[in-house]
Parts: structure tokens; sequence; C-alpha cells
């Protein structure tokens, strides 16, 4: 293990966390809570203090440095993700927004995670600094902090790809353009870009304030899902709820599709086979449900946007609400369900299991029938037209097998908490997939400060395994990182 | 600049590792994923699995947009098919191919001139001219040239009766009239760039910076008389290599003798080249290499197909003719650190050598482009690298005197060409517009003459 390069990077997310914390601290002053901006603006001095100070010791370059491989970055990206959950609790903890520190990691997690998951039972107490901190969590945890660094650094020694390849989700990571830097400069421009385009036209609501319009396009940007005040999304006009959903959409969608649609490659954009999977299912769903309804009596008019919505939010795991969908029938429950299970697409800011990976199991299935059919047929699973390697779906599949235990665990332990099944399951659901509401007593409405400490920990680790995408933390706990 | 390499074997491999590190844009086109796998963890760029001569594969790879794309596949055809292709899909696309069959040797210019082809590479006919070169300085292990071969950089190890041994570096300047510059000292592994005061001692390789003119003053003195010129040489293997090394060898009126263990091989090699001796031994037979009379040679060179063989036997023909020059051939990159460690006189690797020249085509069509590195090689293990910068532009580091400039430790200029005059830098000497310059670091991947400074 390089200890050095490690701690060099991590050192970097630690400065960089300074800098962010900055941002509320300003928010604070705008606000008049001098003293939340002062707590703020102390953590932030303390960050980057810590940096320096690293900084200062790690500056001289050893004669001969071990390498930068596969392994420090996953163990950099896991350390990474936890240490900022950690510092971005402190403000929120001192400043008695979340009095209780494991509540406000907690919080910070699920931001940072793009859950959206709160144990905030009443915004309006909490100061707006706080608020917006939250939110912009989401932002910057959705494109990745990793990401981030690797675009505005000179290059890291070694190969940096490890890191990309643990931050960013999906089976596979398709460089856009040969450097790397380059790469994480495109994608995050294009962030930028459609996070800025969404906060444009939600300026034409008139009734929404800059504040809650700011902080709605960075959970939205982030497939977040904090709301900004307590009535959340059912508040607000029907022109932003349609903007959105659209934007929900977006930011679930291959990034590759806006690179290859900038770069006048329209038809090869279009022709993505993930893309056509994430539409038809997000279709799908809406009409069964919207079917359901309609035949269950709920009417049909009044519900397309529901349904619309919240298929949206849920399967690019969002986690808005503009209704209480914990009142319709059961039938629409497990749609949701699903949708949860599903995710985004690979290479989003989405969480879940990634439509590429249901692609690519499915594809499988037919595979194995094939094969019992005619044992000597040749078969090899496709997408795009091209062959996909033994390696991806091995891999596919063995992260399949991961994410089911981990969440049978996870529900083992959260269940000891002693509540209703469809609450405790789906508790573990809203935190692992990284959506942020589930049903039950964590349905539209409820808050996540129900559960007990242990439980609320093992989610915290669920949020940023799921976000991760597992394998980074299981590397981190795993004893032969830490071998010689 | 976007480079695209067909081929990413060991050589694409190379060349993709160095070019993106000189901060190319690379694309790597390969049939195997298995041999792309590696280039995409460890190297920062981009790769296309697919046959590099299809036209759908070299559009995903960027064609349109790229300015360079070398082929080197271990197909003739392919290379050449690549490089067409590439050609009508993008006119302004420079183009690079490995072709190594003898039969299109003549070619070469044709191929030019109808493809469109900048640069046709031809690794044995490389291998060959570096051995020749090598041959006719016989003291040296290795010859790389600067200023269009004005100013030549030469490696050599003191033996015990040099006249080197245990004289200090400024003693060797001074004594030839300090136009003889000692820029790296290899002692015991360890390297450094030497300051006036080191000593020399035998065992160390060393390597030294000096205008060609002086190449066979420095030679008559340094040198034991026995390797003054070489006369004999005998060639372990009649391949591609051992016939193009053989032909250019005549030429030079030097004694060739071939031992090669293929009759039919033997026949074709005495047709074709006249004044040298053909052997149909295999030499792994101490007694053959013995009969062919080892022990009177001046040099020995080892060209068998493998690297083991070629190792033992350079080995052996360092015992039994202490005084030959060795010169060995080794196909594998991989165990260069304990190679470089084995008494087997100078390696020459084939593929490093095409990396090598393709590398320098690159840097040259770049200089055009503002950046100034005119050439590069990478000496000792790759733990030095001596530059060639042209300056063409202010710089801070113009018209100060050397004395007063804070370069970086463990970096000298070892040369100052200044139109026709080759000045070998002293404290009072300036660097102005319009000079090449040398240097010799530890410091890898300098870009520009303004780096020499410390930070």
């Amino acid at each position: 293990m390089n200890y050095r390069a490690v701690t060099k990077v991590t050192n970097y997310v630690v400065g960089l966390m300074g800098l962010f914390l900055l941002l509320p601290a300003m928010i604070g002053v705008i606000y008049k809570e001098y003293h939340v901006a002062l707590i703020y603006l102390a953590v932030a001095g303390g960050c980057l203090f810590v940096y320096t100070l690293f900084w200062h010791f790690l500056r001289k370059e050893p004669k001969r440095s071990r390498g930068f491989y596969g392994k420090e970055g996953f163990v950099v990206t896991a350390l990474s993700w936890i240490i900022m959950s950690l510092i971005g609790a402190l403000p929120m903890c001192i400043a008695k927004d979340i009095p209780h520190y494991i509540d406000a990691v907690f919080e910070v997690a699920s931001g940072l995670s793009t859950t959206g998951a709160s144990v905030i039972p009443d915004l309006d107490v909490v100061s707006h600094a706080t608020i917006f901190f939250r939110s912009f969590t989401h932002w910057i945890g959705g494109m990745g902090v990793l990401v981030f660094i690797l675009a505005i650094l000179p290059r890291v020694s070694g190969s940096p790809l490890s890191i990309l390849k643990a931050e960013s989700p999906g089976p596979t990571v398709s460089k856009l353009v040969p450097k790397i830097q380059t790469t994480s400069l495109i994608l995050y421009g294009l962030y930028i870009g459609l996070t800025v385009l969404e906060f444009v036209l939600l300026l034409f609501d008139k009734d929404l304030p800059l504040f809650v319009n700011i902080c709605h396009t960075m959970g939205t940007a982030g497939t977040g899902g904090f709301s900004v005040t307590n009535s959340g999304q059912a508040g607000m006009s029907q022109y932003t709820q349609i903007i959105t959903t659209i934007f929900m959409l977006l930011f679930g969608a291959n990034f590759s599709f806006y690179f290859l649609l900038f770069s006048g490659k329209i038809k090869d954009a279009l022709k993505i086979e993930e893309l056509r999977w994430y539409f038809c299912i997000w279709f799908i769903a809406v009409s069964v449900i919207l079917a359901n309804l309609f035949f269950s009596g709920y009417g049909f008019k009044e519900n397309i946007l529901g349904a619309a919505f919240s298929c949206a939010s849920l399967m690019t795991t969002t986690g808005y609400t503009i209704v209480d969908f914990g009142q319709w029938p059961v039938f629409t429950h497990v749609v949701l369900m699903t949708l949860m299970f599903v995710g985004g697409c690979a290479g989003s800011t989405g969480g879940g299991f990634k439509v590429s990976r249901i692609m690519l199991m499915i594809k499988q299935i037919g595979r194995e029938i094939r094969q019992q059919i005619h044992p000597n047929q040749v078969y090899t699973v496709r997408v795009d037209k091209k062959p996909v390697s033994q390696d991806v779906l091995k891999s596919c599949n063995t992260l399949f097998i991961a994410y089911v235990l981990i969440l049978i665990v996870s529900c083992l332990i959260v269940s000891l908490d002693n509540f209703d099944f469809t609450t405790t399951f789906a508790g573990v659901m809203a935190t692992y997939n990284n959506i942020g509401v589930g049903f039950g007593k964590v349905c539209v409405g409820g808050c996540f400060n129900i559960f007990s400490d242990s439980s609320k920990i093992v989610m915290i680790i669920d949020m940023l395994a799921g976000r991760l995408e597992i394998l980074p933390m299981l590397i981190l706990f795993h004893p032969n990182t830490w071998k010689k | 600049m976007d480079i695209i390499i067909v081929g990413c074997g060991r050589v694409g491999y190379i060349l993709a590792d160095h070019l993106s590190k000189e901060k190319h844009n690379i694309t790597l086109i390969d049939t195997n994923d298995h041999r792309l796998a590696p280039a995409l963890a460890n190297l920062d760029v981009q790769a296309v699995m697919g046959n590099g001569t299809t036209y759908s594969c070299l559009m995903e790879a960027g064609i349109k947009s790229a300015e360079l794309l070398i082929a080197v596949t271990g197909e003739d055809e392919i290379n050449m098919i690549s490089c067409m292709m590439a050609k009508k899909a993008n006119s302004k696309c420079q183009t690079i191919a490995r072709i190594r069959k003898p039969e299109y040797l003549p070619e070469r210019n044709y191929f030019k001139q109808a493809f469109g082809m900048s640069m046709i590479i031809n690794p044995e006919l490389a291998a060959a001219r570096e051995i020749n070169q090598l041959i006719n300085v016989p003291a040296a292990l290795e010859i790389d040239s600067f200023a269009r071969g004005r100013v030549d950089l030469l490696r050599l190890v003191i033996s015990e009766d040099s006249i080197l041994n245990g004289m200090k570096v400024m003693e060797v300047s001074k004594k030839f009239d300090r136009k003889v510059l000692i820029c790296i000292q290899m002692h015991n592994g360890e390297v450094t760039i030497p300051n006036g005061n080191a000593v020399l001692s035998a065992g160390d390789s060393i390597s030294v910076i000096l205008p060609k003119p002086m190449i066979s003053k420095f030679y008559n003195t340094v040198s034991d008389n026995n390797l003054s010129t070489i006369k004999n040489v005998m060639i372990i293997g009649g391949g591609t290599t051992g016939e193009y090394l053989a032909e250019a060898l005549c030429d030079g009126g030097v004694n060739v003798r071939i031992i090669e263990k293929n009759p039919d091989k033997c026949d074709v090699l005495a047709e074709q080249l006249l004044k040298a001796d053909i052997i149909w031994g295999d030499a792994s037979n101490h007694d053959v290499l013995l009969a062919a009379g080892l022990e009177d040679m001046d040099a020995f060179v080892t060209l068998t197909t493998t690297d083991s063989e070629n190792c033992f036997l350079s080995l052996y023909a360092g015992k039994v003719a202490p005084k030959c020059k060795l010169i060995t051939r080794v196909h594998k990159l991989e165990q260069d650190e304990i190679i470089t460690t084995l008494p087997i006189g100078s390696i020459i690797t084939p593929r490093r050598l095409t990396a090598e020249y393709i590398l320098q085509f690159v840097r040259a069509k770049m200089n055009t482009k503002g950046s100034n590195v005119e050439a590069l090689y990478e000496l000792m293990d790759n733990r030095v690298e001596a530059l060639e910068f042209s300056i063409r532009d202010d710089s801070p580091v113009l018209n100060i005197p050397l004395a007063n400039l804070q370069t970086k430790n463990n970096l000298l200029i070892c040369a100052i060409v200044r139109g026709k005059k080759i000045i070998t830098p002293s404290g009072k000497d300036e660097l102005k517009l319009g000079d090449t310059v040398i240097v010799v670091t530890t410091h890898l991947g300098l870009q520009d003459i303004s780096d020499i400074l410390a930070d």
C-alpha cells in the first residue's frame, strides 16, 4: 500500500472540503445567521489548516515512490467519502441544527451519496446555511469529488483510472477522450451546464424563491432529494414539477449521451442501448401505474404528473415527492420498489443497480435458456452490438450477489428496531439505493430519525457503499488490502 | 497531438506509454482486448477494440482529428493497409508503418510516394545499423547523436588498464582541450551526474559527450590498442538482421563469419553474401565456436532467436576472448534491470530501437509546432535523459552566465551548439537565442529549456 499517495490524495479532499464549507458560511452571512456562519468558517479553517500541514510534510517527492495502482485508487475513494461525511457533519452538529453527531453524519452521508434521506423532522428551525450545505453535498456527491480533483489537478502519478472506476457508477468506465483529465473536465462541464440550464428554466417560476431554486436544482442534479421546506415539492407549481421531472430523467441518463450529442454524433447518441432501456422502463412503469390507479378508482388525468414524477424520482434515485404514493394500491408500491432497485444509467449521477447491469443480467438469462435448448450453441452477450467480455459479466454477477448479501445483512440489523417489515425493508432499500424515500414509516413525509443509532450507522455505510457501488467499501475493509 | 497506434504489442505499448506521458492524446487499436486491458489500466490512453484496417474502426478511434497514425502490428500488410486507410480517411494524417519483410525493403521509397507514408521502420535494419555503428566505434557501448550528428554521446565502460582509470573528471576534460565532457557516471549501480572532482574507476560505466571530429582522437587515447579497429566479426545467427549486418560490414571491409545452424539458410546466405564466410553449425556447441576462430575475433554478435541463448553465448565469448567486443540482441524488455548487469557488452533491443526511432519522429514533428525538444535519449535504464533543446523563444535562462543560473541538481548543460561552433560550456558562457543546447539530467520529462531552472 502506498500510504504516502493515499494520504496525499485524501488530503486534497480535506482541503477541498474546507473550500466547500466556505459556501454555507457565506449563505449564513447573507441570512444573518452569524453564529452558524462562524461555525462553518471555523470548520473550514480547520480543514484548510490540516490540509496545509499535510501538504507541507508531503511536499517533497521521495526518490523512489511506490506506484499508485488499482488498490490505492479504491482505498482513496472509499476513505475520502467517509472522511468527507465525518467532516461535513461537524458544523451541523456544533451549530445544534442536528445536535446528535451520528444523526449529522447520517445527514451528510445521505447528502453526499445523493440519497436524500433526512433525520431532520422540522426544516423550519434549521439554519439556511445547513439547508444549503446539505443540498450542496448532493451536487458535489452527484458527479464525485475525486473526479473533480482529477479534473483540476495535474496528473496524479500511476493509474488514476481506478479512481474514476471507483467513483463513477456503471459496469465499465468508458473514457470519453484519451486523457483522463480532459474526460473529467468534460464530465464536470456537462454537469455544470445541465445544472445551470435547470436553474435558469426554474427562474421563470415567479413563486419559487431563489434560495429554494438553487437548493432544489442542486438536489435534482445530483439526483439527491433533500427538500428545502417542510412542504417539499408538493407545494411547488406544476411548471416546476414538470421541469423537475424532465431534469431528473436527464440527470439519470448516461452522460456519454450528452457528449456524443455535443460532438455532433446524434445518430450514435440515440443508438445507446442502455438509454433506450432506461426510457422504456420508465415509460412502462408510468403506464402500468396509471392503469392500475385508473382501474382502482383513483382517477387517471389527475395522476399523470404524479405517476410520471414519482417514477422518474424513484428510478433516478432522486427521492423528490409530489404525491403521497403511500396511499396508492400495493401494486404500484411493488412497481416503484422495482424501479428503486433498477436505478439510473451507468455514468450518470443516479444510484441503484444501474440499467446497464439489469440489461446484462437479463441478456445472460436469455443466453442460459438458449444454451439449455442447444447445448453447443455459442452465444455472446452484446451491448450496443459489441460483445461484452466475460470479465464484465462476471463482475456484474458478483456485484449482484454482494448487493443482495449486504441488503440481507442490513435488513437483519435494522430489523432489531422492531418496525414493521415494510418500514425495515424500504428503509434499507431507500438508503442503499440512494433514494431517500421508501414506504411504511419512511414514506412521503416520513423521517429517518425513528431508527436507532446502530441502524443509522448501518444505513450510513449502506448509503456510501451504494453510491460507490459496494466494491471500494469492501476493498477498504478487506484485510488483504492492508497486508504487506 | 491526437495519435492513433494500431497494434498494442510491446512496441505499441512502449510508444503509448512514452507519448501519453509527453501529453499526446493516444488511442490504441487492437483486435485483442487482453492486450488492450493492461494499457487501459496503466496508461492514460483510450482504446478501441477492432481491426485497424477497417474504416469504421479508424473512425471510432477518431481518425478525422488524428495527426499521426502509427501501425505496429505483427503483420506488415496490416500495417500498410492501415496506413493507406488512414491516409484516405484523413489526408492530413501522417502515417508510420513498421514493415520488416526483406522483400519490401527495396519498395520503401515507392510506399512513401504512393501511399504517403511519412516513415517506414524496419526493426531488423535499424538493429543492423545500430550494431554496425557500434562496431565502427568499438569502445562505445552505445552511441546517440545530437545536433544532426555533429555531437555524439558515447557510453563506455572503463577497463582496468584504461588511462581513464583513476582520473578526475576535470583532468579528462583538460586532456582533450575541454572539448570532451563526462556527463554521466554509473558507479556500482549508482547513477550520478559527476562534478569535476569525481574520480573515475575501473568498472564504471560513463557517458561522454563530444563533437564528432573528436571521436577518433578520444578513442585512440582512451581505448586499449587491441580494440582500436575491428577487423574480424563473428555473427551467430543468419536471420534478417544478420544478413543486413553482414552486408554493411562487408561493405566496410570487415571480415565477417556467420554461424548458422539451418543448412538451407546457409545456402541462401552464401548465395547472397559473396564476401562473408558462412559456417554451418550449432553455435551452442563450444567446439564449433572455437573451430570457427572465436579467440581471434575482434567482435562477437549474437543474433539467435532466443534471448537466453544470446546471453549465454556472449558470456562464453567474453570468457574465451576477453578482448573481444560483445554485442547481444535481447528481444524482451522486461528483464532489463538484470540483463544490463551481465558482462555481455552492448545490448540491442530491436523493439526499443523501433520505439525510439518513432519517438524521435514524433518529437521532431512536435518541434515544428512549438515544443522545443529536438532529440531525447533515455540512458542507463531510463534513469537519465539526454535532451537537445532548440531555443527559439525568449526564455528566462537566456543571456545569463551559466555560473549565475540556478539550475536543478543533477542536471548538466553538456554542450551548446551555436551556428557551426560547438561549445563545451563553462561558467562564463551564456545561452543565446537560436542556440541548440544539450542537457543531461536525472529529472525526467523536461519539456522546455526553462525547465532546467531549480523550482
